[in-house]
């Protein structure tokens, strides 16, 4: 029970994430969350302004309920099954984050920095996030997937198009953790 | 009851990513600073036996549950989208720290502030719909 309630480490997530995908192709779907953005833009009538949303969402349906199930999830997992453990961060990131001012860096899952309501709530914050979350549902519809379509699932089925995908990811997350945030923060 | 199965492989899903804290922004910010294996351990073991996994449902034909055959739908066949499209998704997902599996699990982590990325990302997608036929593919 102690190992259940300290940090996962890398071997044992990774394979708990491709039994994940391999459950849901045996389920006869296939593992990718950003598809749900789509769903709910075309349940809350996004089809009267683009044909891109007129499709039959019901058909969806399943991956709604894996959202259901992620979120039941996040709450068991910080509920009843940590130990509330600092994260063992890299003392190198520890040591950039505070030069950037994020301090207690790792002793929750987010920075307060970024998601504390006293900072969201500033015209800089407000503007981190929807930026933020602006980019991530372009960008992974754009690009036709996300962390879990491309980089799990593409390329476990060995997709050429999911590595240029991945190769992006890593462009953009590059510039803006060592270009753009530097100058926000 | 159909449906159950897969709120299970949510909350599996959701435990995983919340215990191996790869929904921390942190930790996406210590990956892309090249400064942890971490990330790299995860996402590697995990297409590493995704590759054998999907290697060996195709060579035993497995069905699924509902004794259909498997789909494996490729790609469409392009570099622009990909490339442009990644590009802009990994800036949101470095900044945000959270991509589309990840920003529901945190809500249920009690970060609630996180409901304004959802909102956001859904205003991306839903601009992505409007400008679909305008952009490179």
């Amino acid at each position: 029970m102690e190992s259940i309630l300290q940090p996962w480490p890398w071997y044992v997530a990774g394979p708990l994430i491709a039994t994940v995908m391999l459950l849901l192709m045996y389920f006869g779907k296939t593992f990718g969350m950003s598809s749900n953005l789509r769903t709910l833009c075309t349940i809350g009538g996004a089809g009267k302004f683009s044909d891109f949303f007129n499709f039959d969402w019901k058909a969806q349906r399943w991956n709604l309920v894996v959202v259901l199930g992620a979120v039941i999830g996040g709450f068991i997992a910080t509920q009843f099954l940590s130990d509330g453990s600092t994260m063992a961060l890299s003392s190198d990131t520890i040591a950039d984050l505070s030069a950037l001012g994020f301090n207690n860096a790792g002793e929750t899952l987010l920075p307060p920095e970024i998601y504390s309501w006293e900072n969201v709530l500033t015209l800089k914050g407000l503007s981190i996030l929807i930026i933020g979350g602006f980019l991530v549902g372009f960008g992974t519809r754009y690009a036709g997937g996300c962390s879990s379509g491309h980089a799990i699932t593409g390329l476990s089925n060995l997709q050429l198009p999911s590595l240029i995908a991945v190769i992006g990811f890593f462009i953009g997350g590059l510039i803006m953790t060592h270009f753009i945030l530097p100058l926000i923060f | 009851m159909k449906f159950l199965k897969f709120l299970f492989v949510g909350i599996f899903f959701g435990i995983v990513l919340v215990k191996s804290e790869a929904v921390s922004w942190y930790r996406i910010f210590e990956m892309f600073k090249f400064q942890s294996f971490h990330m790299y351990g995860i996402i590697g073991t995990a297409v590493f036996l995704g590759v054998l996994f999907v290697a060996a449902l195709k060579r035993f034909k497995v069905k699924s549950i509902e004794g259909e055959e498997l789909k494996f739908i490729p790609k469409d066949k392009s570099i622009s989208r990909y490339l442009l499209g990644g590009t802009i998704f990994g800036l949101g997902w470095a900044l945000a720290g959270a991509c589309p599996g990840p920003m529901y699990v945190l809500v249920g982590t009690g970060v609630f502030s996180m409901f304004i990325v959802i909102a956001a990302a859904l205003l991306g997608t839903f601009v992505y719909g409007l400008l679909r036929n305008k952009l490179p593919h």
